[in-house]
Parts: C-alpha cells; structure tokens; sequence
C-alpha cells in the first residue's frame, strides 16, 4: 500500500468516523451533478471590470469580455504539431455576421437574423454601430487598439439596413480585419447600455463596468469581485454550436500553492497561473493535462537605453548581448518551458518572421573584448531594474543577468520596481538596463516592429532606438503588406529583423510559455491571442 | 444615565483622532510612489490615454482640491470607488468587513478557549509541567508565522488528509451564500435555517479561524497568567483561602473576575490587531477580507479603498475601546466610579 492511498483511506475511515467536519462526500446528488456540468476555473486574480471598453479593465476582464459578448469576426482553429488547438491568424471567420463583403475600400457584414442579447432583444445593425462608435471613442486601450487598425472615426461604421453593417477603410492597411475579431469591438446592447447613460457618462460605462450587456455564449450571472465570477450559459446562443459546459465558476486563489493543491485533488478543473516550478513538476507526475503553448508575437528581453551612456555605444550593446546566461536563464529561471530566442547557427539567413532567434551567444571573452573596443576596458556601473510584479520570473533572471555582467566587469545594482509603478517607469524612458515583455494581440512582425522598433518613438519603444533605415523598412513592409506584395514585404522584413539582431537595443532572451494545467477529463482547451480560456469549446468528462 | 454621557463624551472625544486619520491616510496615499492612472491605463497606453484616464479620475486636480472633494464625498458617505475591483468602496467594504470579523472572531473565540484556561492552569500551578506547555505553545504560536501554519494546516488537512474542504474562501463553490442580514455566514445560514450551508461555512472557517487563533494564544494565555499571578499574591485571596473557600471558588470567582481587566484589554487589542493582519491568512484561504482587499488596493496605489479601509479600522478601534471602556465598568465597579 503507498502513502497516498494509505492517506486516502484513513480519510474515508475518519471522515466515517465522524471526524472530518467537511468532507466532499456529503454533498446532495444535486450538487454532486452541478459539479459535472460547472468548470471550476482558479486563478490568481479577477476581472476589475466586465465591459472590455472601461477605464483601465485589467487582463482577466478581457476572460469575462470575450466570453459573454460576440464580436463580428472570429478566428477559425487549426491544430498544431502537439495536438493544441491555436486560432488561424490567417482564418478569419463570421461570428455575429453570417456573411463578410470585403471589396476594396470597405467591407460589408450581413448580420445574423436569430441572434439575441442576453435580455431577449435582436441584436440589430444600430448595436454594431453603437459599439463600435463607443470603441473608436472612448478613448484609452480600446480606442488605442482600434487605431492600430486604421479605425478611428464613428463615420467609418455605416448602418446599410437593420441588419447590415459597412464598415469603410480610412486607408489600405492589412490589420483592419484582424482588428475587427479582437476582443474590443465586440457588441454591446445599445437599448439596454443608452437607458443607463448619462451626462457625466455618455456610453454607460458605469453600467457596463457591472453588468454584462452582450448576445455572447455565456452570461456573468453573478460576480463579486476579487472573488469570484459565475457563469452561466446562454442557450439560445446562435453565433456557433452550443457549449457543452453548462455553468462556468471562476474563483480567485491567490496562493499558487493552493491553486496547485486544489488542482492534484481534483477539486478545480483548470489553472493556468502557476510558477514555472510546479508546471514541470505537475508535467512530470503526470496526473493532469499540462499544456504550454509560445506567447504569439511576445518576448522577454533585455532591454538597453540607446539614449543613455554607454548603451548608445553599438559595441557595449553587442558585449552586453554576448554576456547574457541565455541557457542558464532557460534551465534555472524557466526550467526550459520556454522557447528560446538566441543561439541560431552563424551564418544563419534571418527569416520573414517574428519572433526568431538571433545569433549571439554567451562568449565572455570575446564581450570582453568588445568592451574593451568600446573603450570601457574595466567595464562600468549601471542599474537593471524589473517589475517586481513578475519577481517570480524577473527576479532570478536578473540575478544571473547581474552575475554573468560583473564578470566582464560590468557592475549593476538590481532596481526592483513595484507593479503599480513600473509603466510609469517604463514610459519614462530613464532605464538604462531592464527586463520585460512585449507581445501583441496581432500577430504580425511589423505590427511589433512598429510599435517597439519605429522613430515615431511609441510608449512601447522603450529603448528609445531611432534609425532612419529601421523606419524606412518598417513603413515600406506596412505599405507592402496592405497591397499583397509578398516579394517585397518578406524583403522588409528580413531587412528589419536582421537590423534589429545587429543593433541590437532590445535582446530577445525566450518567448514565453502560456501554460496551462487542468484535469485529465478536461479537453477543448484552445489558445487565443488574448492568452485567456474561451469556455465555449470546454468539455467536461 | 451616566454612562449614555460617559459614551457621548468619549465618542466626542474620538473625533479629532478621526479627522487625523483621514488628513494622514489621504496624504500618504499621495505619497506612494506609484502611479494610479498609468497602472489603469493599461499595459498599450500612450502617454494621452494616460492623461485621459488622470483626468476621468480626477487625479489631474492639485492635492488641496482633491482633499476637499474627498471631504466632501466623506460627509454624504461616500468612500470613493475602488478601481481594482470596480466597486464603491463603502459597498466593498460592507461586503468584506464581516467575512474578516467574522472570521476573526472565531479565531479569537478558539483561541480563549485554549490559552485563558491554560494561562490559569500555568499561574495556578507555577512552574509545573503544563506552565511549561504555557510558555512553549505561546511561544511557538507567537513565532510561526501564520502564512506557514495555514500553508502547513491546508498541506496537511486539505492535501494529504483531506478532512478540511478545499480553501476556496467562505463557502465551497457550490453553495450559494446564505441571504445577507448580519453579513457573518454562520449566523445568516441560521436565520435561514440553511443547515446545510451553516456546516458548510463552518467547516471553510475551521482551518483559518485555528490559524489565528494559533497565533493569537500567546499574548492573551501570557496576560492571563502573568494576571492571575498577580491577584493570587494578593491578601484577599489568602483571606479567602484561610476562610476554608473551595479551591474552585477562589480561582474562578474571586481571582479570575480581579484578573480580568488586563485580559480583557489585552482581548480588544489582539482583536483588533487581528482584524487587520490576519491579511496573510486571507491570503492562504482564498477569505474575502478586507486585509487583503486593501494590501491589493495598495499594491495597486489604488487609494480610496487605501483610505476606506484605514478609515473604518480607526472607526472599529475607537468602538472597540469605547466597549472594552464599558465592560471593565461591568467588570470592576470602581472604574465605572472613576470614570
């Protein structure tokens, strides 16, 4: 007899005895039932608002977004190499439309006829409208994000009939219709959202922070924040087959060790937060289905200042990208459930893609050597700083990071910058060395490059990295990619990549790992740009 | 009719330590080095979005003009909103203040029940075995830290025994909470007659409420016994011992009710420490509390639910000293006299 069933039956014999005040088994065949047909999400932290289009949502309110409201394009699915189901960057399909006219300067969406919102009224062309009139004006991320596909202005959204939408193009550019099936531009019941206007608040955001106003395959029946969200489904939803799960719990657990323990009980059903640590060792004993799957178009890196001596120095940014433990950053900081950045075979042809790994190494002498070019022979001081709301991942890296530096003689003090306080950090631009991550919801190399690498200097181009060539390549790939010259755009965007490895402001270290634990009976797990769990293709048992 | 002005007298007097605590909380929050409107302005946005964002929250005003519509928002009896959860504080508060006293108190229910007996066991029997286990459990109680004996009680109750239920906060999941009245579940699910719900809220509430508890022995099983040592010194004692009084009635009746007063102080005290550090334990358990909701608010430099929480911990203080204050009146007529 092992431990662990020897454990199992003591506990049923005390729980018999008496003795155990609550155990599990006491539960009404009712509940036992609920349990069945409930997925029992734990995570670290919760939505602060459900409407994707407030001031300031945080990340897993773009969970409760996605999932209760439709947008008018959807991604189709396509199953990779390992059995994971990822959306089809390049499939984009109807969701709320039933048909998509694309011409030349526009494009036309024949809405469905049957679909509803969660209160009962059709949803109609006058709710598209309104939504994405909301989303191009309200100003912050959502209006933020809609920019970055040329939308921006409420008369680009015209209302053909009562169920037909046009949506006309400002300019030609190939990221319009991505942008349409991310999660800002999903449909909002305008009745229901108008009656809670007011004049301080004009598209009801106050209402919609709180209550769920969508036609989406799930309805947030109830939620009391920093504790849980309870879904429930929508079974007249028409936008796809109807989801298998019938009720969807999502509550926070801010221990990760006792994420990790609900999940190896069989209590919680999934838990995609965990440290690095317990994913292997949950991987390696097998009990649950673990599945790691690269952040598309994100990195972690390691960023220097160009702006800040010595790092506008091209052979300090070079000696300082031979000296980083890349393997050692992968074996003891991520326990490999990473993919890594560095290290292509010399020689190597860049590829038109992003990410891709670079070709430097670590080779303390020949950093040395560069320093030494440099005209820093004894090395110099500096900081590195990271957030330390990501500590887990940032603090050990940047301790190698430190360690590897010193040998060159390079001596940095660690910087540890609280979460609340490290955008304003970063978009101060004074940095000189630090760690973090970029990923884009598009997944496209030039949408990354534009935002990180461009001379229009965006918040994002946190290394303050201005180069004429750099901008040129990026605008003329933008310009060729609206135009289909593949030919020219992969010409581009080699040329972009390949400068970026040379200059080398920012150091791709790994794309991180979405990883994602949950129990053996669990399947239809798909992973989404937006790196949150859909419900809708959930199965239970 | 003396003590209704005695209790008018102490509320008045409680209210420049409040007007303190509001002028000190709001300046401290400001003084935190993050920034709120770069944080909620999300991880995409520009420098604009970031100054819209100031603005929709009123952070763009100079600080005198922000104080006074804190002010003035206090005095209707708004709080602020939280932005971490979307909520007005007040409403969040009001949700989470039960779930930690509620929880709290029971942790200091379980906790008296151990140490007051032991601490009188140990001044009784000085120097004997069980004074030893006194000192040794206090000890212990006091220097675990309450993150490791509630990370080690679910390991072992949870994890490997499985007798506790899963530390999933007040209630498992597939239990609805019962309709709100007092705001404590154990009370509420009574008032319903929800028996079901009444053993499931106790059973989330044993490992917890013994974690605090835990660490709760120490102060007041060492008040009680350093108390009692002292009263039991006494020459009413030695009267009533020489008088041919039961052992029993000694101890309990004439020495316990004189050692009373510092317990009881020392109980209001640890409460109300308690209340607002048993965050590490809200944190273990998944509790809904409002410690953790403010260390979140705070991480977040989220500042009303910051002010909130300092404020109505000021409040619950001087209500609490204001109560302890009436019940020595109970306990020993002469203070009542004095006072």
């Amino acid at each position: 007899m092992d431990r662990r069933d020897f454990l199992k039956t003591s506990s049923a014999a005390a729980a018999t005895a008496g003795l155990g005040i609550a155990a599990p088994a006491v539960l009404s065949p009712a509940k036992a039932d609920a349990r069945q047909e409930t997925l029992l999400i734990v995570s670290e932290s919760g939505p602060n608002n459900i409407d994707i289009q407030g001031v300031g949502t945080n990340v897993p309110g773009y969970e409760a977004s996605w999932n209760s409201y439709d947008r008018l394009l959807t991604h189709a699915m396509k199953t990779e190499p390992n059995g994971t189901q990822y959306y089809d960057r390049d499939k984009i399909i109807p969701e709320l439309a039933e048909d998509v006219a694309i011409s030349d300067m526009s494009a036309t969406f024949k809405l469905r006829k049957d679909a509803t919102f969660h209160d009962g009224a059709p949803v109609t062309a006058k709710d598209v409208k309104y939504s994405l009139d909301r989303a191009v004006t309200v100003g912050g991320f959502p209006t933020f994000q809609m920019s970055a596909g040329s939308l921006t202005k409420p008369e680009q959204f015209v209302i053909v009939d009562d169920h037909t939408v046009r949506v006309d193009f400002l300019r030609k550019d190939r990221l319009t219709i991505p942008d349409l099936a991310v999660i800002v531009p999903c449909v909002i019941n305008s009745e229901l959202v108008k009656k809670h206007a007011t004049d301080a608040d004009p598209w009801g955001l106050e209402f919609t922070k709180q209550n769920e106003a969508g036609s989406g395959a799930y309805k947030i029946t109830r939620w009391t924040p920093g504790s849980e969200v309870v879904f429930e489904r929508n079974d007249s939803w028409k936008c796809g087959p109807l989801p298998k799960i019938k009720r969807v719990i999502w509550r926070m657990v801010p221990s990760a060790g006792n994420r990790r323990a609900l999940l190896e009980r069989g209590d919680a059903d999934i838990s995609y937060d965990l440290p690095n640590k317990d994913f292997v060792e949950l991987k390696e004993n097998g009990k649950l289905t673990i599945v790691s799957t690269p952040y598309s178009n994100g990195i972690q890196y390691i960023g220097m200042n160009v702006a800040i001596p010595p790092f506008d120095n091209l052979k300090v940014r070079q000696a300082v990208a031979a000296t980083i433990p890349y393997q050692k950053i992968m074996d003891a900081v991520l326990f490999g459930l990473a993919k890594p950045l560095f290290g292509a075979a010399p020689g190597t042809p860049v590829t038109p893609t992003w990410p891709q790994p670079h070709g430097y190494v670590t080779d303390l002498a020949k950093a040395k050597q560069l320093l030494s070019e440099a005209g820093f022979p004894d090395g110099f001081e500096t900081t590195l700083s990271f957030d330390l709301g990501f500590a887990g991942v940032n603090e050990p890296l940047c301790v190698l990071t430190q360690e590897s530096l010193a040998q060159i003689g390079i001596k940095t003090t660690i910087n540890k910058i609280p979460g609340a306080n490290w955008r304003t950090e970063l978009n101060k631009k004074t940095m000189p060395l630090f760690t973090n991550v970029f990923s884009g919801w598009l997944d496209y190399p030039e949408y990354f490059f534009y935002w990180c690498y461009h001379g229009q200097n965006s918040v994002f181009n946190t290394v303050n990295y201005k180069s004429p060539e750099m901008d040129r390549l990026i605008d003329s790939a933008r310009a060729a990619a609206a135009i289909d010259d593949t030919a020219a755009y992969n010409k581009d965007v080699e040329g972009f990549v390949a400068l970026a490895f040379h200059d080398i402001p920012r150091i791709p270290l790994y794309q991180p790992y979405v990883n994602v634990a949950m129990q053996k009976t669990i399947s239809g797990y798909q992973y989404w740009f937006h790196r949150r769990l859909d419900y809708r293709a959930m199965v239970k048992g | 009719m003396n003590l209704i002005l005695q209790i008018a007298k102490r509320i008045l007097s409680a209210i420049p330590s409040l007007i303190g605590v509001v002028i000190v909380t709001f300046l401290l929050t400001r003084v935190l080095p993050g920034d709120t409107a770069a944080y909620f302005a999300g991880p995409a946005a520009t420098p604009t979005a970031i100054e819209e964002v100031r603005k929709k929250l009123g952070l763009d005003k100079p600080l005198g003009a922000q104080f006074v519509a804190y002010v003035e928002a206090l005095a209707h009896g708004d709080l602020g909103n939280s932005l971490t959860t979307g909520q007005p504080v007040t409403q969040d508060l009001a949700a989470r203040l039960p779930a930690s006293a509620e929880l709290t108190l029971i942790g200091l229910i379980a906790s008296m029940l151990i140490s007051i007996p032991l601490g009188i066991l140990a001044a009784v029997k000085q120097g004997s075995l069980i004074d030893h286990a006194c000192r040794l459990i206090a000890t212990a109680g006091v220097s675990l830290p309450v993150f490791f004996t509630g990370l080690l009680l679910v390991y072992v109750f949870y994890y490997l025994l499985g007798w506790a239920p899963a530390p999933l906060g007040r209630l498992d999941v597939f239990y609805s909470p019962p309709p709100t009245v007092t705001g404590f579940y154990l009370i509420d699910s009574l008032l319903a007659g929800d028996l079901e719900t009444f053993r499931a809220t106790a059973a989330q509430l044993a490992l917890p409420a013994i974690t605090l508890g835990l660490f709760a022995l120490a102060p007041i099983a060492r008040i009680t016994r350093a108390s009692m040592l002292s009263v039991l010194a006494a020459d009413f004692i030695r009267t009533a011992r020489a008088s041919g009084l039961s052992a029993r009635t000694v101890i309990i009746t004439y020495a316990f009710r004189n050692a009373m007063l510092p317990v009881v102080t020392t109980l209001g005290m640890v409460f109300s420490f308690l209340l607002g550090a048993n965050v590490l334990v809200e944190k273990v358990f998944a509790w809904p509390g409002a410690g953790s909701y403010a260390v979140e608010a705070l991480i977040a430099s989220d500042y009303a639910p910051v002010q909130g929480f300092v404020l109505a911990m000021a409040v619950l203080y001087i209500l609490l000293n204001l109560l302890i204050d009436v019940a020595y009146g109970f306990i020993d007529p002469r203070v009542r006299l004095e006072g």
